[in-house]
């Protein structure tokens, strides 16, 4: 971005001005596609603005860890495609994919959305989950659409049948699920707090903080970047958390047909 | 996060005899590694951490150079033979790499870095021990380890480790209670302005119970930040008694 661009936008944003007229608490238009894929088990597809994350799920059969013998297995991976922004580079996962898929997983395994005691088959086999994130487009706050596309990817997510030592992918049955988490993300730049920064604004942030949470609860908080927060500037955030998730959440319920 | 029967906290104390405000005992000791530009080791409960601190040097490779600051770099750790269960598996995991980050954030923020453009500071940290609570060690530790290095920074950033057991909330949790806790919440803290530069949760908390666990790392950010200060003074006073 240009310096002159960049004095010109926290100018803008300082007098809490955002592109297309948006408050600083209101998210981009935001939708949410499930069931694009079909031969994945469960699949979403987010879109916020211009960000574009896809979900994908597929469970297999596969041996429990050996700390937790009677549960299944969860694991998150996140791709920050190399065609989604001339900043993602072909390569090993960099710490930002690493952390994306991260907090991701955080949420999603703390805030309950899976009983993992419910994925154990017999003894030494279980389900595994495996959730993989598709970053196909940049625009800024990718965690929030993929936690979107992940939890709307599991609502609506089917199980296969293990029959006679066999994994059976027909007729298969919903995946359970009982919670639904949403995350909020927030850019602070200079003084000011943001919702769903996008990526120029992720290019003006000095911190960031993604909060995840269901109705009542916080299930997960990352605090991203060299910059710093005061402790009333994250209670005004929790809140401001609080408050947006009622519409996240109305777009999972929405999308997944519930 | 799973109810194994476990009883953290009975009766008001917890499974190592602390109270849920106590922390465990710290010890710093100030430059171990004389190759280094500054190091540290810490004992933090029955964690053992080395931070080291090398640079500002030439940033390589020349394309992660910025012509307007330093970048700092810095690569957590755990060695494999660190922890109470199995040998652990040796390399940056996706854990470490996180880790490695989030430290790394919260130099970003305290080192002046427009004083040194083009170039790197490396800051190592070494698990050789863990017991809960590395990255909160690690940052405490490495921020000793920077201000030996003579690296100019604006505050003293301390870390540590706040969770939840039942509805209570407890401070510096060791490992049982990491495993095992209702949250688990580690905070970096720029103790000039109370600035939160470090902030992770997971878990289950309400937004009363994260003001309590807050306070509670700043109140202990007290005893933490005078720890660090007095490994710093004692070395310059050893340095002192050399040359008299």
């Amino acid at each position: 971005m240009r310096t002159l661009t960049k004095e010109y936008m926290m100018e803008r944003i300082s007098k809490g001005i955002r592109n297309e007229k948006r408050k600083p608490m209101d998210y981009r238009n935001i939708k949410l596609e499930v069931g694009l894929i079909p031969n994945a088990e469960g699949s979403a597809q987010a879109t916020i603005g211009n960000t574009k994350v896809l979900a994908g799920i597929k469970i297999d059969l596969s041996e429990p860890m050996t700390d937790t013998p009677e549960d299944g297995n969860l694991t998150t991976s996140a791709e920050l495609l190399p065609m989604a922004s001339e900043n993602y580079d072909i390569g090993p996962p960099t710490p930002e994919g690493v952390e994306f898929a991260r907090v991701v997983d955080r949420g999603i395994r703390h805030g309950n959305v899976l009983d993992t005691s419910k994925l154990f088959i017999e003894e030494g086999k279980v389900w595994s989950i495996f959730m993989d994130l598709y970053v196909l487009n940049y625009d800024g706050n990718i965690f929030d659409a993929g936690t979107l596309a992940l939890m709307a990817a599991l609502a609506t997510s089917k199980i296969p049948k293990y029959e006679d030592g066999k994994v059976v992918r027909e007729n298969m049955k919903r995946l359970e699920t009982s919670n639904i988490v949403t995350s909020c993300t927030f850019a602070k730049v200079i003084d000011s707090l943001l919702v769903d920064p996008d990526g120029a604004e992720e290019e003006l942030m000095k911190a960031r903080l993604t909060i995840t949470n269901g109705k009542e609860l916080i299930y997960a908080m990352q605090k991203g970047l060299g910059g710093v927060f005061m402790q009333k500037e994250i209670d005004s955030l929790i809140d401001a958390a609080f408050d947006k998730s009622k519409e996240l959440r109305n777009i999972v319920q929405k999308s997944t047909g519930d | 996060m799973k109810n194994t029967g476990i009883k953290l906290l009975e009766n008001g104390r917890r499974l190592d005899g602390r109270s849920p405000k106590d922390m465990r005992s710290i010890k710093i000791i100030p430059n171990p590694i004389k190759n280094a530009g500054g190091s540290a080791y810490m004992e933090w409960g029955k964690n053992k951490v080395v931070a080291a601190v090398y640079g500002p040097s030439e940033a390589l490779p020349r394309h992660t150079a910025n012509p307007d600051k330093a970048v700092i770099k810095c690569r957590y750790m755990m060695a494999p033979f660190s922890s109470e269960e199995g040998h652990g598996r040796v390399g940056m995991n996706r854990r470490a790499i996180e880790i490695s980050k989030v430290t790394a954030e919260v130099f970003e923020n305290v080192v002046i870095l427009d004083q040194f453009p083009g170039t790197e500071i490396n800051i190592y940290v070494e698990v050789l021990q863990s017991d809960g609570g590395t990255r909160a060690a690690g940052i405490t530790c490495a921020a000793v380890a920077m201000a030996l290095s003579g690296i100019p920074m604006k505050d003293l950033p301390y870390a540590i480790s706040v969770g939840k057991v039942g509805e209570d909330i407890i401070l510096d949790l060791d490992k049982i209670e990491d495993n095992y806790s209702d949250a688990d919440m580690p905070v970096a803290i720029l103790p000039r302005t109370d600035s939160v530069a470090l902030l992770q949760m997971d878990g289950t908390m309400s937004k009363t119970q994260f003001d309590t666990a807050m306070q509670m790392v700043l109140d202990a950010g007290k005893i933490i930040s005078k720890l660090q200060k007095d490994a710093l003074m004692s070395q310059y006073t050893e340095q002192g008694k050399k040359y008299g």
